[in-house]
């Protein structure tokens, strides 16, 4: 009797589409309010100063950004299954070390994105074998490995900056698109969230992703294979952070063993503030693109308006809260409304029937 | 009957062993021969006196993450909580000289409670998970450093000899920071295991939906748990601050993941409900047994970050195959 109850009101509220909750529903969604406060943000800070809205230093601005915005992205399959890692920052460091330390003995441009790449996906995978293992909590793991990575760059690299690179290695983390004012990295970051973006929402191995964050049980009695699914995501996210620590040190030019401090906590935020739950099951690769948009920009305004970046980290912060519980509180607001029409309709003698 | 009482004690003798705490001190104990052969002067009074003292605050802190981690949570801001109040106390011992120093002690703990109360009810009424209430406070915490100091330094001169001399200051033998320490240690010990609300954290840990159903108020030990995390981190500011002579904006940053990482050494659970003070005690010592024990095997202190990794990767290892046998065992003792 409940469940066809149950049936019964949820056929009501079907027939709830009018024009006002449809408004309500694309408003109560955390991603379009996102995007609200970006256009908000943008436009603030066009009128606030005229050096903000500037096609040539929007586009510069990307540079700041690129590499944790590519890093957010696996970070999104990560967290989508209720993972965690906390050892990307020093990936980056590892694969950043491993480049400027072959660079210096001679390595040409193609041996050191390679390097990059193999001991960041090697990083990741050593991640995912551990945590699926032994079946290790992500957080504990990725806590010792985040020592365990960048102790071996400050192991031998001590006090050391590598700081020779072969010609043209720049281009990657510094360059345009030959002709345009568009970065290199930041077209590469568009292309990798398309792909992102399809693989979430559109393929089956996406789609498992949402499974197992929402009940990894319930996923392995479906026929997933959870295990080897949280394996590819953290030997994915090493990858993604290998590519970004080529594009780092490429910008750069110079690596020691304290680069990238903090980029986990940044990177999980920017996913987070995306509106991907950290519970898992939930969220979308565009929520987070804005995210890594909006964080990115404020910090390029509050710059030109010379605010610190105490006000800064502060800000983000708030939101970082805010993006948590305003969708929560949304959700009571949208229950409520509906639990009022309910008792509107059943007031009204039930004419609507039953259907 | 005389083979079951053989039995009997060898059961228990397997329990004490089966106990994180024996296992880890048996560990360090086999760590600290080889070191001790290679260089007896690291067990002498004041090595040890100095490995006690550099861990004392680390054993504060690591406590406070214990029973946040204990229900189930983990608290991120404890290095940024440490900043705020340690700030708070130089600069209040800076403009008002006057003002006595053990009561600065008594400052920091009212600070970082009412910051680990704004934790605590994000958490518990808010229904944020941990992780990200304190992602987020770990940012607010220590921007409101930079606004408090206006990113100035309290320097070592522009604070009271009493202040500074506080924790060096040695009663019995032992200084006043160790003293500190112990109390803390001992106190939570008692609080987590013989009262009420210390065994409802251990409840909502292990199994927060049986907890409810007998009567134990979730959001209320959420908050208790965020409270006892931030007045520690309060008592740890106000001590790092007198310890280390300054106060920076960018002190303890990265505090939290070595707290954590003493709750892992020391076998406390991150599924909740499980661990024990005085595993955390011995987590907290045995990493300043491998800090300091780096040198005697000609390894410099930048290896440091990396035999704490691998300590505390080991341990973690060690505690799971551990729990996975007595899971298997449980089992087959239910269905033989």
């Amino acid at each position: 009797m409940a469940n066809s109850n149950d049936l019964v009101s949820k056929g009501r509220l079907l027939d709830e589409s009018g024009w006002k909750n449809r408004l309500i529903d694309i408003f109560t969604k955390w991603e379009v309010l996102l995007g609200i406060l970006f256009v908000a943000m943008f436009v603030y800070f066009s009128f606030a100063t005229r050096y903000f809205f500037d096609y040539f230093n929007l586009m510069n601005a990307t540079f700041q950004f690129s590499e944790k915005a590519i890093m957010a992205l696996p970070m999104i399959f990560i967290i989508m299954c209720g993972d965690i890692d906390i050892s990307v920052a020093s990936i980056v460091a590892l694969c950043a070390f491993v480049i400027g330390v072959a660079a210096e003995a001679g390595v040409g441009i193609p041996g050191l994105i390679l390097l990059g790449l193999l001991v960041g996906t090697a990083a990741g995978l050593l991640n995912g074998l551990l945590i699926t293992g032994l079946n290790m909590p992500a957080i504990a793991v990725t806590l010792a490995t985040q020592s365990i990575y960048r102790g071996i760059a400050q192991g031998i690299l001590e006090e050391h900056a590598c700081t020779t690179y072969p010609e043209g290695f720049g281009f990657f983390g510094q360059e345009f698109i030959p002709g345009t004012v568009i970065p290199f990295e930041l077209v590469l970051y568009l292309v990798f969230a398309v792909l992102f973006a399809f693989i979430l929402h559109k393929t089956t191995y996406g789609r498992r992703l949402y499974a197992i964050g929402n009940s990894p049980e319930a996923a392995r009695f479906c026929g997933i294979d959870v295990k080897r699914t949280r394996v590819i995501n953290y030997t994915l996210m090493g990858l993604f952070s290998g590519i970004a620590s080529v594009l780092l040190a490429s910008r750069i030019l110079s690596v020691r063993s304290n680069i990238a401090t903090g980029w986990d906590m940044e990177v999980i935020t920017l996913v987070v503030l995306g509106g991907v739950a950290i519970t898992g099951g939930r969220g979308m690769v565009y929520g987070v693109m804005i995210a890594s948009f909006l964080i990115g920009y404020l910090k390029f305004g509050m710059g030109l308006l010379k605010l610190s970046g105490t006000m800064m980290t502060i800000v983000i912060g708030t939101l970082l809260i805010f993006a948590v519980l305003l969708p929560r509180l949304l959700d009571i607001y949208k229950a409520n409304r509906k639990l009022r029409l309910q008792q509107l309709r059943s007031e009204q003698g039930g004419s609507h029937g039953q259907a | 009957m005389s083979t079951g009482q053989n039995l009997d004690w060898k059961q228990s003798v397997k329990k004490l062993f089966a106990r994180r705490e024996a296992s880890l001190v048996l560990l360090l104990i086999l760590m600290l021969i080889p070191i001790t052969i290679r260089s007896p002067q690291f067990i002498s009074p004041g090595n040890v006196n100095t490995i006690l003292n550099d861990m004392a605050i680390l054993v504060i802190v690591a406590i406070g993450e214990f029973f946040v981690i204990l229900s189930n949570g983990i608290d991120l801001s404890v290095g940024s909580v440490i900043a705020f109040t340690g700030m708070a106390c130089g600069m209040i011992n800076e403009s008002y000289p006057a003002f006595p120093a053990p009561l600065l002690l008594i400052v920091g703990l009212a600070i970082g409670a009412l910051m680990g109360a704004l934790n605590g009810v994000l958490v518990a009424y808010g229904k944020i998970p941990p992780i990200i209430t304190t992602l987020g406070t770990m940012s607010i915490y220590r921007g409101m450093t930079f606004l408090l100091s206006k990113g100035t330094w309290v320097t070592a001169h522009e604070m009271t000899a009493s202040y500074i001399g506080l924790p060096r200051v040695s009663f019995l033998g032992v200084s006043v920071l160790l003293w500190i320490a112990l109390l803390v240690i001992v106190a939570t010990n008692y609080f987590s295991k013989y009262t009420r609300t210390g065994r409802e954290i251990y409840a909502i840990g292990g199994n927060p939906t049986a907890a409810k159903f007998v009567g134990v108020n979730e959001a209320r030990v959420r908050l208790v748990v965020f409270i006892a995390s931030g007045l520690l981190c309060g008592l740890a500011g106000a001590l790092w601050t007198a310890r280390y002579a300054s106060a920076v904006n960018e002190m303890a940053t990265g505090f939290e993941m070595q707290a954590v990482a003493a709750c892992v050494l020391g076998g406390v659970s991150f599924s909740g409900g499980a661990g024990a003070i005085f595993g955390v005690a011995l987590g907290t010592l045995f990493l300043g047994v491998v800090n300091n024990a780096l040198p005697v095997i000609y390894l410099s202190t930048f290896w440091q970050l990396f035999a704490q990794g691998l300590i505390v990767l080991v341990a973690l290892s060690i505690n799971t195959i551990v729990d996975h046998r007595k899971m298997k065992k449980l089992l087959e003792q239910r269905r033989g």
